[in-house]
């Protein structure tokens, strides 16, 4: 579904992406972490093009994502994406936020895009919600309106960008509950996490990253048992002792 | 002061009011064609095509930098030169004015678009809006919501500068008291006349800046 083919990408003199090198299958779920500056959050912008890079290529269900010809708008309506700052609309309500892309992008009626807007809210669980506006929802509940407003576009696959950073701790669990729903009902996902527990629970397979490279890309088990790279063990270390 | 005569004032209002209409009307002109003309401007100096970017940062800055009075008498004098026929003082000064105003409000307009979070546009992107899309649906209201106080502001200025137009023989609200002023040699009643008139209206206009702003940030 995703191919990620020795992406390379710099600032000027600084290389954030070093010959990166990957794929997520279709159905498959795929976690990347590593430490902040690793160049995960670049590395899943490139895949929809929200970065441009330099060398190397991506292709998504076949589409390549570096060709200058490439409709990316009509690329990305494709793919959903989540961002750590949810990103909601702030000047419409929750129900337009979830209906503009359906009725500006793929041509749905008000009446059609309304609908599914309300079934996906009320997938995860916010039916209650649809006349406020963002501002008046919790971090929690914003981030889940983020991923239904990205599920309205019956996108193939989902990227998602450190989803819960942003969240005071004891809202991570709704979100991660409704990422763990869509993963076990078959979606294609990329995720950037620090959550390790989201990765065990769900991931076919982690992806670590350190200094724009991909360090590990391994099924989970083997990731968590026996990672290879002295600098994805620390990583480990660090992380998981708390 | 013994002798203010408010009769002259009165026996004057209906051309007076015909002079207020003439500002009105310039004031309300310049501010549509400045806030169209501005927003393009904006789009053009933050567009990555770096020709258009240049071409307008080059017509803003070169417009920033000229007295009001100098584009006035310039359009006036240069505009029948290029369409071959006069066109009048007041079509004149009103091209000058968007022309002028656009530039002005082109800054404000992008300090607007750039108070929105770069992340916004992203995410419409994300959507597969194309750019025009997510700046016609997203970013843009964003901009304008956060930017009109500054836009009413500008406004008020604006409604001011319109007195300028005196230089080149229009009739406007300023002018229109200054006839009468001279003909009946009503110097002190014409201008107290005026001055309030001008304060009343921009103080509205104040008022009501500070009471949208208080709406709007709530």
């Amino acid at each position: 579904m995703i191919q990620i083919e020795n992406l390379g990408k710099n600032y000027g003199a600084f290389q954030v992406l070093k010959n990166c090198t990957t794929q997520v299958l279709k159905g498959e779920v795929v976690v990347v972490c590593g430490p902040s500056g690793s160049g995960k959050s670049t590395l899943i912008k490139c895949v929809n093009g929200l970065e441009p890079f330099q060398d190397g290529n991506i292709h998504v269900d076949g589409t390549s994502v570096g060709e200058k010809k490439t409709d990316l708008p009509k690329l990305r309506s494709k793919i959903g994406m989540v961002f750590q700052n949810y990103e909601l609309f702030p000047h419409i309500s929750i129900l337009e936020n979830i209906g503009l892309a359906q009725k500006k992008v793929l041509n749905r009626s008000a009446e059609e895009a309304d609908a599914r807007s309300m079934e996906l809210l009320k997938r995860v669980g916010l039916s209650e919600q649809a006349e406020k506006y963002p501002a008046q929802l919790s971090g929690g509940q914003q981030q889940r309106v983020a991923i239904a407003r990205a599920l309205a576009m019956d996108p193939i696959a989902m990227l998602f960008d450190e989803p819960t950073s942003a969240l005071d701790p004891e809202m991570i669990n709704e979100v991660l509950d409704v990422m763990v729903e869509l993963a076990s009902d078959g979606m294609t996902m990329m995720v950037v996490t620090h959550e390790m527990g989201f990765a065990k629970k769900v991931a076919d397979r982690v992806v670590f990253m350190d200094e724009g490279h991909i360090l590990e890309d391994l099924p989970k088990t083997e990731f968590f048992k026996s990672p290879k790279d002295q600098r994805t063990k620390e990583f480990l270390s660090r992380i998981l002792t708390h | 002061m013994g002798d203010f005569d408010f009769d002259v004032i009165i026996t004057a209002i209906p051309f007076l009011l015909s002079g207020l209409k003439v500002t009105l009307i310039l004031t309300v002109t310049a501010i549509i064609g400045g806030v169209i003309g501005g927003t393009l401007l904006a789009l053009a100096r933050l567009s990555s095509f770096k020709p258009l970017s240049y071409l307008a940062g080059g017509y803003v800055n070169f417009l920033r930098s000229m007295p009001l009075i100098l584009v006035i008498f310039w359009f006036y004098f240069l505009v029948p030169l290029i369409v071959g026929r006069p066109i009048g003082g007041f079509y004149s000064v009103l091209i000058a004015f968007v022309m002028f105003e656009s530039a002005y409000y082109c800054e404000i307009i992008r300090a607007g678009i750039q108070s929105v979070s770069k992340g916004q546009a992203m995410a419409g992107k994300a959507l597969g809006l194309t750019y025009a899309q997510s700046m016609q649906f997203v970013v843009l209201p964003q901009a304008f919501h956060n930017m009109v106080p500054v836009l009413l502001t500008q406004g008020i200025v604006l409604f001011q500068d319109t007195s300028l137009v005196y230089v080149v023989g229009v009739h406007d609200f300023l002018v229109s008291a200054d006839i009468i002023a001279n003909r009946d040699n009503r110097l002190i009643e014409m201008y107290m006349a005026v001055a309030v008139v001008y304060f009343l209206m921009c103080t509205m206009g104040s008022l009501a800046v500070r009471i949208l702003q208080k709406r709007l940030a709530t």
